[in-house]
């Protein structure tokens, strides 16, 4: 009970310190302690009069340091009457304040009001304050078979500055299933409630510790450091990365774990454990991951609707007191839903904490990872927020990109609001990546053709390379050949083509046209024939395939007087004037020499060719 | 098979006006091209069933050390002391492994890195295998090439791309040795082959750095050191020795030689161990040939040469014993280790080294598991044997050789099909590509006469040369193209086979164990995982746990907790005394957890899914350990008649043993199946024989939701007042 003494000092001490504040007093107090998790949320509804003759325009509020210290979240807001529409409330500036003359073992904020109070005046707001490990598991161990009761410490009045004329207390617990609570004048208990009040005309700085030592089976998830990283894509996406470790913040598990007890009757047997963890992600947000550092984990369910998508994840092993875990979840969700843009600048717009139900984080470190080529950053956050820059290479990257990283401890649900990040970015760099990666392709490419044709042997002289440099000379030689013997081929073809002409019209000065346009192209190719025969024999390297080059050559010469033989006999046979049949009785013959030519040529040209 | 796609494709590769070279060389290099991406993806079905995970026992240690190579550099790594494992003794883990793997991974990491591409280091040991096996088909085809021609290259790499032989150790995510070391061992082969075929220096050089790479990347190098000598000798006896074969051999034997003397881990063993003797033998033998050769040369008489050689010979061959034995006497030549005498005697493991008998994969192999991954390669293999006979050349005597040797390796123990089958898929592609190119010549050539003959007719002599084709033409026609159909049904088979094989048998994981359920949904057993990763967050940074050895990488790796003992089995007796408390009464075990500062025991168990490859199913084999070394295990006491059992009838000192209450504990009041009595054990298919279990020492810390794995908590000590 090292706190409750703690409490009496305080209290002590305030009594000792009379007040010379201003002159307000509350009239009228109205506190609800929310013990429903093990996020403790402390909504006070005050009444502040002012009884002197100066105006004020600021009222304070008082913490005991302990709670202060646990304190994560404070706001207040004007009291808005039953019934009402509820407009969007405007919060009132809340500030730490440090009054004189006041007992240091309190911490003091001040509220600001919306307008200064005259005297007799009066104003009505709510305060809520939410604290994070405020519930204290006693026994600290428990067996598995055990169910956890928590101890909340607080005082039946309220602890302030100012004197009080009217209040009331309501503890809201889980259920009611309570070990024991401090018993005072005015206690009552109803159900899971328990109400103290209403007290009269208390004097300032007023203390009565009360204990509630009841059962709370709720999660007592507490993500000791959580790493958001948050990456914009201009190619429309923004992907979330989540980070957690995790403990179980309450009672220690101690003792065996069963497995078989905690299958056959998981609520009795493991009932301070929770199995699942609830995120509620933003809507269409798509390829939802879940895995932790050695692989992906297969227990979660995804359902989704227009206005959210929620996300069960199931830890790997129920999570007993005590029990750590670690896992990293990770989304995407389109860029257009938190991306705007505004004067030139783009910025985006998105909430601040962790998508999980009432998880308490430690340390919440979030990364907003820029486009590469952003600039001109700025951070509008709606609360104090840790801030630095750093950069982070990812794929492509050349200078990596610029990461805002927003840090804040103790954070609960409560900050899950929109904060922004400004910044200008060009469309064009947009573009960079895609043409780095088809400049990269095109330069291996290049490269590749460079290599195949360069000549980067070393030694010129050497005997390889040398028999290698001829033989790719003869190559180009044997190719100029056949070309050659092609051509001549077709103009084989175009005399037999003259020749049916000759059938068909009888022109025979046509014909004789052709043949001698055909003569003087096939002497023309001949001597071409010439020179690159002489370098063949002249080659070393064309040793094995000159025979077959030359009966090539001598094969399409004795084919070509034969055409030409044929084509006289025709043509003299037409100019004789005989008969059809005549003609062709005589050419029979030849034309069966031809095509056997004929063919031996081409299986030259093909042999040739498979070389 | 190349040959036949060209026919179709020519055609309409003509119209592009591409010479005939020109579109052999495209349709080559396109078949490469999907052969080189067939080969990776048909690796990615573990990806795509389960996800992007190393597999398996080994691969775990490797991932680990990777990690630690990636993060802390080279200098650390190879000075890195690993105090997680093999506790109280440590492992030197730079001086004890071979770092080929580790390193090609974070080369490839840091080049990705380099280019930009953020990928996780997992990522990329999981993709080194298939990358390495895309790798290997290439070398296959260059292999192929040489040995015979480029039709069989590429019938070689179509094969190797998909051949289950290979794909069981080179699925993504099975980041082992293996997966790289058979590409270098083929690469290795190739450059020594394609050395001796040209005797460049500039080749053998290369052979020389790829047995290197071998070296460092796996311990089957010792297969390499021996083979090519073998072969060299071979040569020299069959009267093939030349100086291409001299400068081939001496300057990849001397230089691979001092280069394997890098890696730690091999040391001076090139020139201590007994194994490695016979390549220095031969390197000896080579100098004796060419002296003799010179001297032969030099000398003109025949008679004078004979008694030249005599004495000679005598004198190398002896001079060479003496040296030996001396060297065996003193001790400076170690003798042939235990794993090597049990590939020349498959019975010596079993009698002499349990740790290698009781290893699944060093068992002797069955025909089914040949046939299972070779599929019809297997009657290839002969057909391809034929082929090489009837054209031998030094490239087809070597790759004789390496079948044949490989393929009796591969018969002793299963593991070693890996070796063999890229021996196999490169004889078999023999076979296929000259059966399939002597029966499209016949069809082509036929074709063509026909064609000359309708269109143009024919001179004399081809008409009587076709008219003598003519006679034998219709069953020669009918009978190519009934044979060719047949090819191509087989491979297409052999193609159905491989896929269906890797999808079903070789592409688990075998950390996450999936099933089908009731109703035919996939049922996914993460048992492992989970325990592991219980044991990482939930345990004190230096608590040590004591399992079966075969969980001990995967203990380090996933859980990042100190083993008792680990996957590298190099303390036999450290195994042993795992063994001995794990069979013995739970108060003599706790004796020996307390020696060893045990926190956590951790074993595995199956009786609830009845996944049968459990630790109860291993237990023999712990105590035969156990025994080997602490005569007071024995293993009579756990058989009842010589039968293993755990029901009722077991054996007491079964029914009382450590590793039997670690099992069983509280599983004698659990329902697994309906109709049966609680405590029904589903993987051995029996009711458990003692019900009431209690410990004293343990208590159960951990039980994963299928009961697979069950950890327990050796509890401090009472107080004795």
């Amino acid at each position: 009970m090292e706190s409750s003494r703690f409490y009496f000092f305080v209290f002590a001490i305030a009594i000792l310190a009379s007040p010379a504040l201003s002159d307000l007093l509350l009239s009228k107090v109205d506190r609800r302690i929310y013990l429903t998790s093990h996020i403790v949320r402390i909504s006070s509804t005050l009444k502040v009069e002012n009884a002197g003759p100066e105006m004020v325009s600021e009222v304070l509020l008082a913490f005991p340091e302990q709670q202060a210290k646990n304190m994560a979240y404070l706001m207040a807001t004007p009291h808005e009457g039953k019934g009402k529409v509820k407009n969007p409330v405007v919060a009132l500036p809340v500030e730490v304040a440090n009054p004189k003359d006041m007992p240091p073992a309190l911490t003091f904020f001040s509220v600001s009001l919306p307008k200064g109070l005259a005297e007799g005046g009066s104003f009505t707001f709510d305060v809520l304050a939410v604290f994070t490990h405020a519930l204290r598991p006693i026994p600290e161990q428990i067996t598995q078979a055990d169910i956890q009761l928590v101890l909340y410490q607080d005082s039946a009045y309220y602890l302030s500055p100012y004197a009080v004329k009217a209040q009331s207390l309501t503890v809201k617990l889980p259920d009611s299933r309570i070990e024991s609570y401090t018993k005072l004048e005015n206690t009552k208990i109803h159900g899971s409630e328990i109400k103290y009040g209403p007290y009269e005309n208390l004097p300032a700085f007023s203390y009565s510790p009360i204990a509630v030592h009841f059962e709370s089976n709720q999660p007592f998830a507490v993500a000791q450091e959580l790493v958001r990283e948050i990456e914009i894509s201009h190619w429309g996406n923004v992907q979330i990365t989540e980070h957690y470790k995790l403990i179980h913040g309450g009672a220690q598990s101690k003792g065996e774990f069963s497995r078989l007890d905690f299958q056959a009757r998981p609520n009795v047997r493991g009932a301070s454990a929770f199995r699942y963890l609830v995120a509620n992600l933003p809507p269409r947000a798509h390829s939802v991951y879940y895995r932790d550092e050695i692989g992906n984990i297969s227990t979660s369910h995804l359902r989704g609707d227009s206005k959210k998508t929620e996300l069960l994840i199931e830890p790997r092993y129920p999570m007993f007191g005590g029990w750590r875990t670690a896992f990293t979840i990770g989304y995407g969700l389109p860029l257009q839903d938190f991306l705007y843009e505004s004067e030139g600048k783009r910025f985006l717009n998105i909430t601040y904490s962790s998508p999980m139900v009432e998880l308490v984080i430690d340390t919440l470190i979030v990364k907003v990872v820029l486009p590469e080529g952003s600039s001109d950053i700025s951070v509008a956050a709606p609360f104090h927020v840790e801030q630095w820059q750093e950069t982070k290479i990812s794929h492509l990257d050349i200078d990596g990109r610029p990461v805002i990283v927003l840090k804040k401890t103790n954070v609960v649900p409560e900050h899950n609001q929109y904060f922004q990040v400004y910044y200008r970015f060009n469309k064009l760099s947009m573009l960079r990546e895609p043409l780095m990666l088809i400049s990269g392709f095109f330069f291996f490419f290049v490269a590749c053709i460079v290599y195949m044709r360069a000549d980067i042997s070393i030694s010129k002289s050497s005997a390889s390379y040398l028999a290698k440099h001829q033989w790719e000379e003869v190559q180009a030689v044997i190719q100029q050949v056949q070309n050659i013997i092609s051509r001549c081929l077709a103009i084989h073809d175009k005399l037999e083509a003259s020749l049916r002409d000759l059938y068909r019209t009888g022109d025979i000065q046509a014909c004789k046209a052709a043949r001698k346009a055909a003569d003087s192209v096939l002497k023309e190719l001949s001597r071409e024939l010439k020179p690159l025969l002489t370098t063949l024999q002249s080659s070393p390297s064309a040793a094995q395939i000159l025979p077959k080059v030359e009966e090539l050559v001598a094969k399409e010469r004795e084919l070509q007087e034969k055409v030409m033989v044929k084509h006289s006999t025709v043509v003299d046979g037409y100019e004789k004037k005989s008969g059809a049949r005549d003609i062709e009785n005589r050419v029979a013959l030849q034309q069966q020499k031809l095509t056997a030519l004929r063919q031996e040529v081409d299986d030259l040209l093909e042999f040739i060719d498979e070389i | 098979m190349a040959a036949v796609a060209n026919m179709p494709v020519s055609d309409l590769l003509k119209s592009f006006k591409l010479k005939t070279k020109q579109q052999e060389l495209l349709i080559r290099v396109s078949i490469l091209c999907l052969v080189y991406i067939l080969a990776f993806i048909t690796r990615l079905f573990s990806v795509l069933r389960y996800e992007s995970m190393i597999h398996e026992f080994d691969p775990y240690f490797n991932y680990r050390t990777t990690l630690y190579l990636t993060q802390n550099g080279f200098y650390d790594f190879w000075n890195w002391f690993d105090y997680e494992s093999w506790y109280p003794l440590g492992r030197i883990v730079g001086g004890t492994l071979y770092p080929g793997l580790m390193v090609t991974a974070a080369l490839i990491y840091r080049i990705l890195h380099f280019l930009r591409f953020a990928v996780h280091i997992r990522e990329v040991c999981v993709l080194t295998a298939p990358f390495f096996a895309s790798n290997t088909t290439l070398v296959a085809y260059f292999f192929g090439k040489e040995i015979w021609d480029t039709g069989a290259g590429l019938v070689a790499a179509i094969l190797i791309a998909v051949c289950p032989g290979y794909i069981s150790r080179s699925v993504a995510g099975s980041y082992d040795n293996e997966g790289v070391a058979i590409f270098a061992l083929l690469f290795t082969f190739y450059l020594f082959v394609k050395a001796v075929n040209t005797g460049s220096l500039a080749w053998s050089l290369a052979s020389a750095f790829g047995y290197f790479y071998m070296v460092s990347a796996w311990g089957g190098y010792v297969f390499i050191i021996n083979l090519i000598p073998l072969y060299v000798l071979v040569l020299l006896i069959t009267g093939r020795y030349s100086m291409r074969l001299y400068v081939a051999y001496n300057c990849m034997y001397v230089l691979g030689m001092l280069l394997a003397m890098q890696i730690r881990f091999v040391g001076f063993q090139h020139v201590q161990s007994g194994e490695h003797m016979a390549a220095m033998g031969v390197f000896f033998l080579m100098q004796v040939f060419y002296f003799l050769d010179w001297v032969k040369h030099m000398l003109s008489d025949t008679k004078l040469f004979q008694a030249f050689l005599r004495i000679t010979v005598t004198c190398a061959v002896t001079v060479g014993t003496i040296a030996l034995g001396l060297g065996m006497l003193s001790g400076y030549i170690s003798p042939w280790t235990g794993r090597f005498y049990s590939l020349l005697d498959p019975t010596y493991a079993k009698d002499h080294i349990p740790i290698i008998a009781s290893v699944s994969e060093h068992q002797p192999t069955a025909w089914s598991s040949f046939m299972f991954d070779f599929h019809i390669l297997l009657f290839l293999f002969p057909a391809g044997l034929y082929f090489c006979f009837k054209r031998l050349s030094d490239a087809t005597i070597f790759i004789v050789m390496y079948g044949l040797t490989s393929m009796y390796f591969a018969g002793v123990m299963v593991r070693l099909i890996l070796v063999a089958t890229p021996a196999v898929c490169l004889i078999s592609a023999i076979a296929v590509s000259a059966t399939v190119k002597n029966l499209t010549v016949l069809l082509r050539s036929k074709n063509k006469g026909v064609q000359t003959g309708s269109t143009k007719g024919s001179g004399s002599s081809k008409a009587s040369s076709k008219a003598l084709l003519d006679q034998s033409q219709p069953f020669q026609k009918n009978g190519a193209i009934a044979l060719l159909f047949g090819a191509f049904y087989l491979l297409s088979k052999y193609a159905t086979h491989c896929t269906w094989v890797t999808s079903e048998a070789y592409s688990s994981p075998s950390i996450v164990l999936a099933a089908r359920g009731a109703h035919g949904s996939r049922v996914i057993f993460d048992d492992y995982r989970e325990a592991y990763f219980w044991l990482r967050q939930n345990t004190p940074p230096d608590a040590k746990v004591m399992s079966w050895w075969d969980y001990g990488y995967q203990i380090t790796a996933m859980g990042n907790r100190t083993v008792i003992v680990d996957n590298n089995t190099w303390n036999n007796t450290h195994i042993a005394t795992v063994g001995r408390a794990m069979s013995s009464y739970e108060d003599e075990a706790i004796e020996i957890m307390r020696s060893l500062d045990v926190d956590y025991v951790l074993v595995v168990f199956g009786g609830v899914t009845g996944y049968s490859s459990d630790d109860i199913n291993k237990f023999l084999w712990m105590v035969r350990i156990g025994g080997g070394v602490f005569p007071v295990i024995k293993e009579p006491d756990y058989l009842v008649n010589g039968e293993y059992r755990v029901d009722k009838g077991a054996a007491p000192k079964m029914l009382n043993c450590l590793m039997y209450k670690l099992c069983y504990y509280r599983f004698g009041e659990m329902l697994t199946e309906y109709g049966k009595p609680p405590g029904y054990d589903r993987a051995r298919g029996v009711e458990i024989g003692n019900k009431d279990i209690k410990l004293e020492h343990l208590e159960e810390a951990f039980t994963t939701s299928n009961w697979i794995v069950r950890i327990y908590k050796v509890k401090p000590p009472n107080n004795r007042w």
